[in-house]
């Protein structure tokens, strides 16, 4: 180790980087506080005087383009896109974190098979299953309901959850949960108090990812519902207007919809590098 | 009436038999020491009767009750590991006080159980620091304390000083006999390292390849083993084996060992054709002049070991031989190659049958 210090060409390298990847998310934030005028004033202009008419059209929900006002749910949208992904996320923890420990505990018959055939679920192009999908849900009433769409979800979220916190209790030792019921604790004990733990930052990490997953879904709301529940992906689309494209608008609401992704990756951060950290087993 | 009882018992993964007809019984409060060289099946036998695994035949009896088919939990056993096995996410205390909580024991009592036996390992100054705060030798001295805890009446040690260092398992292996007799229970411990089994076991179990090929002593081990392999496994440097040939003639009790032609003592044993010859390097004395009945050999290396000093040496038709000898009872000044005089002292010599090894 050479110490922190770090070479200039190092630091300059990846401030380039950084710049890379920052600067469209601060262009976006700069045009979500410019009206259309200014956004599309060419040469682009870096000093503007802001304004928060944007963000209040979006919560207001009402929009002034260039022609008439028109009503966009955007807030619904943002409440839909919170269920959704919460719920999801939910569901697919309480089903493929036990699925999980048991693909990694215990040699079953056929326990790889069925444990490829949920990752598989993510190879299929969704556009294959979402139009017979649509089929079955309008016949068996799904159609344009929460509860629907968050099935479908699982098709991203599970296997996600699945494999990644599988991986995570493959690491525990077996040694430490054989220790735990030795000490005269059950099984199920064992599962809450020793696997789980151990497998929190694996388990953190999983979560984030399938809630960004399911977060940034477009195709399977677009299709399986209606505006009542579709979340700020498929909303969004409400701003490409046929009296032309509000970029403030569309700015501002890319701002609001990144937010919850981004204070969810600050908190469960904690558990990453606290994953990272836990001194383990041996040395 | 033993205390465990181990019968018949037989383990395999795919078609390879780890263990293989395993029976053995452990008195009450004897501490027995299953030794054999890295997979042998030590750990398995631990597991099995741990409950981690399932016997493919064979029972497992403690204290009466037939545990083979029990849950790990409803054993009553103690088991310190070789990783340790704490639980990361909890301080040294509640790793410790875990066997009590799992019975539910009143807070106070659980606090001064906890207590004593920290006292008795001296790790009660650490209770409240996580494993990954703790040294080596404080983490394998609070898996010990996890596993007494509760008082279990078998504790099943499995070569808990493997991963500390030599500083620590010398203090531990003159430490533990003293900690378990204080616990009053029955003790199985696993081992790789001939001279922890030998200080610490009451009897020791050689394991070799699932089989148990002998249990004894560890005088009984040293003095009489069962066959080379086992004669091999105890000492260091390890036993001489070398071939002999029968010596023709009436002289009868005479042997040629690497070329050379050794009268047998009176009372060893009898057969010495298709036999190895055993001899430990302390049995051999090195001396400089000639001697009758002495091997002329070239001393080619000394290295100190210990408070002995460990020769190799050269026959005159390249056996290679270990012998040992007290510090300082060589002629100094000399480190370098140099014909001496072997004594082999037949008297401490084993026969083993060349092909099963067996002794004779």
């Amino acid at each position: 180790m050479k110490g922190i210090s770090i070479s200039p060409l190092r630091g300059a390298l990846m401030l380039i980087v950084a710049l890379f990847f920052l600067f469209p998310l601060f262009w976006i934030v700069l045009m979500s506080f410019e009206t259309n005028t200014d956004i599309l004033r060419s040469p682009p202009q870096l000093f503007f005087s802001p304004t928060l008419h944007n963000y209040a059209a979006l919560i207001s929900g009402k929009l002034g383009g260039g022609g008439g006002t028109m009503t966009v749910n955007y807030m619904q949208n943002l409440l839909n896109s919170v269920i959704l992904s919460v719920c999801s996320v939910v569901v697919s923890l309480i089903l493929a974190v036990p699925a999980a420990y048991a693909f990694a505990r215990f040699k079953f018959r056929g326990g790889e098979d069925i444990a490829f055939t949920l990752l598989s679920f993510r190879f299929a192009p969704p556009l294959l299953v979402l139009l017979p999908l649509l089929n079955y849900f309008q016949v068996i009433g799904l159609y344009n309901t929460y509860f629907g769409l968050i099935w479908v979800y699982q098709l991203i979220t599970l296997p996600l959850v699945l494999w990644i916190v599988r991986g995570y209790f493959e690491d525990v030792s077996e040694d430490i949960e054989l220790a735990y019921r030795l000490d005269g604790h059950s099984w199920l004990s064992t599962f809450f108090k020793i696997a789980i733990p151990l497998a929190r930052p694996g388990i953190a990490a999983a979560a984030l990812l399938a809630f960004i997953y399911a977060w940034n879904n477009f195709i399977f709301a677009l299709i399986l519902g209606s505006s009542a529940i579709q979340p700020v992906t498929v909303g969004a689309l409400a701003f490409i207007t046929s009296s032309g494209i509000e970029y403030g608008q569309i700015a501002a609401a890319l701002v609001l919809s990144v937010i919850p992704t981004l204070v969810l990756a600050i908190f469960t951060q904690r558990y990453l590098v606290e994953g990272l950290s836990l001194g383990a087993i041996k040395g | 009436m033993p205390f465990l009882t181990v019968d018949r018992l037989a383990k395999a993964y795919k078609k390879h038999e780890v263990i293989r007809d395993l029976s053995f019984a452990v008195e009450p409060l004897e501490t027995l020491v299953v030794f054999g060289p890295s997979g042998a099946g030590k750990t398995v036998l631990l597991r099995l009767i741990a409950g981690m695994i399932h016997p493919d035949r064979g029972t497992i009896t403690a204290g009466g009750r037939d545990i083979t088919d029990l849950n790990p939990e409803q054993r009553h056993l103690g088991m310190a590991f070789q990783n340790f096995a704490l639980y990361p996410h909890m301080t040294a205390y509640e790793n410790i006080a875990s066997p009590l909580r799992a019975k539910q024991t009143a807070a106070a009592e659980l606090d001064a159980r906890v207590h004593e036996v920290a006292t008795l390992l001296r790790i009660d100054h650490v209770l409240s620091h996580l494993p990954r705060a703790l040294s080596n030798g404080q983490k394998q001295r609070t898996a010990l304390a996890r596993s007494l805890v509760s008082r279990p009446p078998l504790i099943l040690l499995d070569d808990p000083l493997r991963n500390v260092d030599a500083k620590v398992r010398y203090e531990m292996r003159l430490e533990l006999p003293r900690v378990l007799r204080a616990r009053e229970t029955t003790v199985l411990y696993v081992t790789q390292d001939y001279k922890e089994a030998m200080a610490l076991g009451d009897r020791i179990a050689v394991l070799i390849d699932g089989v148990l090929e002998q249990i004894g002593t560890p005088r009984d081990i040293y003095q009489t083993p069962a066959n080379s392999r086992i004669a091999r496994l105890f000492g260091d440097p390890p036993i001489n084996l070398l071939a002999v040939q029968p010596v023709g003639g009436s002289q009868g009790a005479q042997i040629r060992v690497a070329s050379t032609d050794l009268r047998i003592p009176p009372g060893q044993a009898r057969r010495a054709d298709g036999c190895v010859l055993g001899l430990r390097p302390e049995d051999i004395a090195i001396g400089f002049e000639p001697q009758p009945g002495a091997m002329e050999v070239e001393i080619d290396a000394v290295t100190p070991l210990n408070d002995r000093e460990v020769m190799l040496l050269r026959a005159r038709d390249g056996t290679e031989i270990f012998a040992s000898a007290p510090q300082g009872s060589l002629e100094t000044g000399q480190r370098g190659r140099r014909d001496a005089w072997a004594m082999l002292d037949l008297a401490q010599a084993h026969f083993f049958e060349t092909g099963s090894g067996a002794r004779v």
